[in-house]
């Protein structure tokens, strides 16, 4: 396991660098939440109409667990808190423009994607509202990349690669995709509301993963090694709670 | 190399992902929030006109950064003391029961 680690952290370093190296000189460019106003109203409540489930489900199975697992609610606050505080850290990129994380990986790992979704929401929410970032027509929209997607990517990567028996591989390459795979959702949701006269649906889907591809790779690397570093004091510290979520049993995560 | 180390490297690994544009690019400034998702809108779609305005229009960058920092300082200060709760039960588990 050790010898794992110190590969695949100076393979990340390497990666990080020849980042820089290559790219330091690309367009400026940022991509975040789609901003408030700028979806058409149907897509907006479309988004709103896709996402209001995954919600409910998840607000349900929230209580649920706080109910049957008091003693996981301090975990549940922390997963919080991890977003909370990354989704505020807007982190210089190598393009020149910034981005930030999303930190909707831990959770969706220790409690299963659709908790995220109530956290991740709470996030967009308070953003939306005091922070003119993202907006109230389109939270439907950015809770889909950002609570919905990200989360169930995260989870699903976790799953596929903890078979390899490399537990924080598998955290770094959730949060990692998860991250990425948020902005690559609101490439699509523009491109979709937005297709271009001239090429459609793909020149736009085109023009819009240009804006953040470059720019959220390094920051996706950064939140996976963000959320390794919190999994390590959670398996050093809170094996008791990891145990409740039965992370241990079958290798995979089983919750309900 | 221990456990301890590892966990600095990353560290380090995230601190050189978000000091290092800024040595690298100086006098940049690093781009506007959703400007450059919303410049692209209205250079495909010319003619469309955002419907609906933020609930708290521009507050000002210095506004912004209060908002910002209140955000990660609530975020960081929950994390911390849950970690710490963790960590010093941990302990007192050893001390209790060896």
């Amino acid at each position: 396991m050790k010898a794992y680690h110190r590969k695949w952290v100076s393979l990340g370093s390497m990666a990080g660098l020849s980042c820089y190296l290559i790219l330091g000189s690309a367009d400026p460019a940022a991509a975040m939440h789609i901003a408030e106003g700028f979806l058409p109203v149907q897509w907006a409540a479309f988004w709103w109409a896709v996402s209001l489930p995954f919600f409910v489900v998840g607000l349900r199975s929230l209580t649920r667990i706080t109910k049957e697992h008091p003693e996981l609610k301090l975990l549940l606050a922390l997963a919080g808190a991890f977003t909370f505080v990354l989704s505020a850290l807007k982190i210089p990129s190598v393009t020149g423009s910034s981005s930030h994380p999303t930190g909707t990986g831990l959770g969706a790992i220790l409690f299963g994607p659709l908790i995220m979704t109530v956290l991740g929401t709470l996030v967009l929410i308070f953003q939306a509202i005091l922070l003119a970032h993202g907006g109230v027509t389109t939270l439907g929209a950015n809770v889909f990349s950002m609570a919905i997607v990200g989360p169930l990517v995260a989870f699903g990567v976790y799953g596929m690669v903890i078979r390899t028996g490399n537990q924080k591989l598998a955290v770094f390459l959730a949060a990692m995709i998860g991250n990425l795979l948020t902005y690559l959702t609101t490439a699509v949701q523009l491109a979709l509301a937005f297709p271009a006269v001239q090429g459609g649906f793909l020149a736009s889907f085109a023009k819009f993963v240009g804006i953040f591809a470059i720019t959220q790779f390094p920051l996706a690397i950064s939140e996976g090694l963000l959320t390794v570093l919190v999994w390590g004091w959670l398996q050093k510290y809170g094996q008791q709670e990891l145990q409740a979520l039965n992370i241990f049993e079958t290798g995979a995560i089983t919750h309900e | 190399m221990n456990k301890l180390s590892s966990n600095w490297l990353m560290v380090l690994g995230v601190t050189i992902l978000a000091l290092g544009p800024l040595f690298m690019l100086q006098g940049k400034e690093f781009g506007a929030t959703d400007g450059n998702n919303t410049a692209a809108i209205q250079e495909i779609h010319p003619d469309y006109k955002p419907w609906f305005e933020p609930v708290i229009k521009d507050s000002g960058p210095e506004i912004q950064t209060f908002l910002f920092a209140t955000q990660a300082g609530i975020g960081a200060g929950i994390a911390g003391y849950v970690l710490g709760l963790y960590k010093g039960r941990s302990q007192a588990h050893k001390k209790t029961d060896p």
